[in-house]
């Protein structure tokens, strides 16, 4: 026989049975924590507070905006981006507004545009700031009373400055 | 006055969905940023964006400390008549700034 093997004790029998079973306990409450946390997909309470108010507490449905980011921005300082409804854009069916909201920047709001038949087409564009890696949402007022949602997770190369 | 740039046909078809796309030269100060000394810089912010044509309200923005500086705003509007189209910024300080640009409408 190989010397040493004899010698060599398993792990397990050096932790006391009290201590091993409150390490099984620990781990498998963990692991109930990890299961338990919001899922990847979630909107953050602040963003969601935010598409609330702007909605003033209707339903908020995902359609008919979209949202054009791009997905990995190089310089968060100056981020273009370009909101579409498709819509016929006349007095009786139209866009009332979009308004763009952000996740992690120091405030939600990015810019509201107010629309109506004379526009034309709902389709605005303009150029952000991202603090970090985060979810875009535009929303979407019709004359019709109803809210439409478009989010977009952007990552963020390089951040535009917060403190300096 | 800052250097205000307006991208627009200057002729239309009556009835023709065009693009305005307008930029203007501002800081666009957050109030977020602190300076070399540590102090925080002053927001300095253009707040509204007003498009008019013939007087009358097309499109209007409201900007906040995410937009980027040298606000770039694109949007359409249906050219109705030849006229003129009136584009005001307002924003802190006292910041007021329009420009006009006449559109021939055929």
């Amino acid at each position: 026989m190989k010397p040493g093997t004899d010698e060599r004790a398993s792990r397990a029998d050096t932790i006391p049975a009290a201590s091993r079973r409150g390490l099984l306990q620990g781990a498998l409450g963990l692991g109930v924590l990890i299961a338990t946390r919001p899922s990847r997909g979630a909107t953050p309470p602040d963003l969601d507070d935010a598409i609330r108010a702007f909605a003033g507490g209707a339903k908020v449905s995902t359609g008919k905006v979209q949202l054009e980011v791009a997905p990995l921005v190089e310089n968060g300082n100056a981020v273009p981006i370009t909101v579409n409804v498709e819509s016929p854009m006349t007095a009786t069916e139209h866009v009332k507004s979009i308004a763009v909201f952000n996740e992690r920047n120091p405030q939600r709001d990015v810019v509201v545009f107010t629309l109506g038949p004379r526009a034309g087409r709902a389709r605005v564009a303009t150029r952000i700031r991202l603090a970090t890696s985060q979810k875009l949402v535009a929303v979407a007022q019709l004359s019709d009373g109803t809210f439409w949602q478009h989010g977009v997770d952007v990552i963020v190369t390089l951040a535009a400055c917060v403190e300096s | 006055m800052a250097r205000a740039l307006i991208t627009m046909p200057s002729v239309a078809k009556r009835g023709e969905v065009i693009e305005i796309r307008t930029l203007i030269a501002h800081p666009m100060e957050t109030g977020y940023r602190r300076g070399d000394e540590g102090a925080v810089l002053p927001r300095n912010l253009i707040r509204r964006f007003t498009c008019r044509y013939d007087g009358e309200v097309v499109v209007a923005a409201e900007l906040f400390p995410a937009v980027a500086a040298n606000p770039l705003l694109s949007f359409y509007t249906v050219a109705t008549t030849s006229g003129t189209l009136t584009f005001t910024w307002e924003g802190d300080n006292g910041f007021a700034q329009s420009e006009s640009v006449t559109i021939t409408v055929t």
